[in-house]
């Protein structure tokens, strides 16, 4: 089956490259505080200028991330918040938007338990487009690769400050959909974001890779996202925005919330046209 | 028929035991590993390193520990005799040192200046704490909330040591969640941090690394024996929590099929009752902190809450090199819940004149019931992994009594 031909990450990429636009994706934990919230806030997202929705996946022991996506994780999960939620969750979203790629982002432990081949089947059944294992770097990430590509799925993989020259060309050549750039050696949302130092590194990826690549960690407001957005062909929003719609108490009020944020992005990213 | 496994030859070069191990991390510490892994490769077989490492095992940490013969012990039994391993007797009290020893001279020769860990008890937080004062290198211990509040003696030696504690108070607070924190501390200052693993859990190299250091038990151990009373031991024991000080003895008797080999995991208030830490008597293969290997998790995959009386062992993963042993069938590993474990700690305090550490108490009291079953011409060798010191103040309380 050659269904990646389809995907709608590559679709939306390659609508972007033509109108020579920056990519804004924004990361948000599926089931936080409810499902009901999370749909709300992605309709507002997509509303607001969004590209690309990443739905995070919670899990207990969220090792990469910081404070502010662990306590969204226990939140979600409080909630019951498990892979048949998430999937029912896209599938919801699908129904009234059928062009805006869903990536699910999240850890190793509940896709091994849930058993590989089902949650790949169940997540292009229900409108996801990629998947991002944190813990699965690329050797860990093979095994999945042919599993996810039968079902039409994109790999993410993840690429870091650390990862030196001939890990980034193999890496380079194994990526599907889009790289992710991690900005900064640390976990998400901490304040550590270097426009500078993130350049050279982000650039030769480029170079390399036949995918977009996007920056993510550290994004926190317009400004920033201006700085890095000029670097790259997308950028993720997650911690700064997860964050704000942590005080939302209701879905109204989650979507304003995540709408309104989205919406300053948006605009800081379109102010700097290629 | 299929050849004997050689269990000495384990694991591969991408650190895997059978389907277990590897390296489940983000990117980001792919490099760091890879640097740590080809050191330590290369000054395991370092003249001058090992040297250093002996004489530091000798002079600081006080080995080789004895073998001794619980003779009053295993006339209560009535049984097999039962021999322990006192690791108990080691500088700090406990094996842990065995290791933190290797990996502080490895910090230094790779030139960092910083060392952090994660501690469930207190006992591997203490001899990290105890080697970075030797060496001059500045020290973060993460500790869960919950196990700073029932191991206060150990907290305060860190701090005598010139280590700073963290309390860590993200999820159920204890050993999985400062693990977790010293990952996230780690991925953020590789550039001048070690971080010493206290058990043989973690990405790859750690489960091998600090095995390796540990085998010094075993070892030790094996040849003991045969230099004392001519002949292997029939059964070993240890505790199995992350399995650091049981993969330290076990290690030099793998490949001895004639030494039937226990682990003995903390059941808790009881396996069935939901409340225990057996990761390999009642968990499942999924993946946490960088390796595949049984987990302790429900349904949707999340990592669930452990409950032993030893902080020690309260931890929902276990080192990848058990889950293979288990599924090899070369080890057997079972329960002891927190009352075996306590009559066992009481027993071996009348009996001998030993307070063990509440972790250790789980293998004596494993032994005892093993031993029961065996012949007085036999023989089971139990590694005393640490003493009871710390742990007098939960025993007191636990039974009502106001110090």
């Amino acid at each position: 089956m050659s269904a990646t031909v389809h995907n709608r990450i590559d679709v939306r990429f390659a609508a972007l490259r033509e109108q020579g636009r920056t990519a804004l994706i924004p990361f948000i934990t599926a089931g936080d505080p409810s499902i009901e919230a999370t749909l709300a806030a992605m309709k507002a997202a997509v509303a607001a200028g969004a590209d690309l929705i990443e739905l995070g996946v919670p899990f207990s022991d969220p090792m990469a991330d910081g404070p502010v996506i662990q306590k969204a994780s226990e939140r979600a999960i409080a909630a019951g918040t498990d892979a048949p939620a998430v999937f029912e969750l896209v599938n919801r979203f699908r129904a009234g938007d059928t062009c805006t790629p869903v990536v699910l982002m999240g850890y190793l432990n509940p896709v091994e338990i849930h058993g590989r081949e089902r949650f790949a089947r169940e997540a292009a059944a229900a409108g996801v487009d990629g998947l991002l294992l944190v813990d699965a770097p690329l050797e860990e990430a093979a095994p999945f690769q042919a599993l996810l590509s039968e079902q039409g799925l994109h790999q993410i993989l993840l690429a870091a400050p650390t990862t030196g020259g001939e890990r980034r060309a193999q890496l380079a050549s194994a990526a599907t959909g889009f790289i992710y750039y991690v900005a900064f050696a640390g976990v998400t949302g901490a304040a550590r974001l270097n426009a500078q130092a993130v350049s050279a590194p982000v650039a030769a990826l480029r170079e390399l890779a036949n995918v977009p690549v996007v920056i993510g960690f550290g994004v926190r407001d317009a400004a920033s996202a201006r700085e890095v957005g000029a670097l790259a062909d997308g950028v993720v929003v997650g911690s700064a925005l997860v964050e704000r719609m942590a005080t939302a108490t209701d879905p109204a009020t989650a979507g304003a919330t995540a709408g309104e944020f989205l919406g300053s992005l948006r605009a800081a990213l379109d102010s700097t046209a290629k | 028929m299929t050849d004997p496994i050689d269990f000495h030859a384990w694991p591969d070069a991408d650190g895997r035991f059978g389907g277990f191990g590897g390296r489940y991390v983000a990117e980001t510490l792919m490099a760091p590993l890879a640097e740590l892994t080809a050191a330590y490769e290369h000054y395991r077989m370092d003249p001058a390193f090992i040297a250093e490492l002996d004489r530091d095992l000798a002079e600081y940490v006080g080995r080789p520990s004895p073998i001794y013969h619980a003779e009053r012990l295993s006339r209560e039994v009535g049984g097999a005799q039962i021999l322990l391993k006192r690791e108990d007797l080691n500088h700090t009290g406990a094996h842990k040192i065995n290791n933190t020893v290797g990996q502080a001279l490895l910090a230094k020769r790779m030139g960092k200046p910083r060392v952090i860990a994660e501690t469930g008890a207190g006992q591997h937080g203490v001899a990290t704490a105890t080697v970075a004062a030797r060496l001059g290198l500045k020290c973060v211990v993460y500790m869960g909330a919950t196990d700073i509040e029932r191991q206060k003696i150990n907290v305060y030696r860190m701090k005598l040591l010139g280590a700073e504690v963290v309390p860590v108070t993200a999820g159920s607070q204890t050993l999985k969640d400062a693990l977790n924190e010293a990952l996230r501390d780690w991925v953020t200052n590789v550039h001048d941090t070690f971080y010493i693993i206290g058990t043989v859990a973690g990405p790859h190299p750690y489960p091998k690394m600090v095995r390796d250091f540990n085998a010094v038990i075993g070892r030790e151990a094996r040849a003991q024996m045969q230099s004392r009373y001519g002949k292997l031991p029939d059964a070993l024991v240890a505790c199995v929590g992350g399995g650091s000080n049981a993969i330290g003895l076990f290690h030099a008797f793998l490949n001895d099929a004639g030494v039937a080999i226990y682990g003995a995991e903390a059941a808790g208030d009881g396996l069935d009752t939901g409340r225990h830490a057996a990761s390999l008597a009642a968990g499942r293969p999924g993946i946490l902190h960088g390796n595949r290997t049984y987990v302790l998790c429900d349904d949707a995959g999340q990592i669930t809450e452990t409950h032993s009386v030893s902080a020690g062992l309260d931890y929902p993963g276990v080192g990848p090199e058990h889950a293979w042993l288990k599924e090899t069938g070369r080890a057997t590993y079972l329960g002891v819940d927190d009352g075996e474990a306590l009559a066992a700690f009481h027993t071996l305090a009348r009996t001998e004149g030993i307070l063990a550490a509440l972790e250790s108490s789980h293998a004596v009291a494993l032994g005892m019931r093993l031993a029961r079953d065996m012949r007085p011409d036999q023989a089971v060798l139990v590694n005393l992994s640490g003493r009871g010191d710390k742990d007098v103040h939960t025993i007191a309380a636990r039974e009502g009594i106001e110090l």
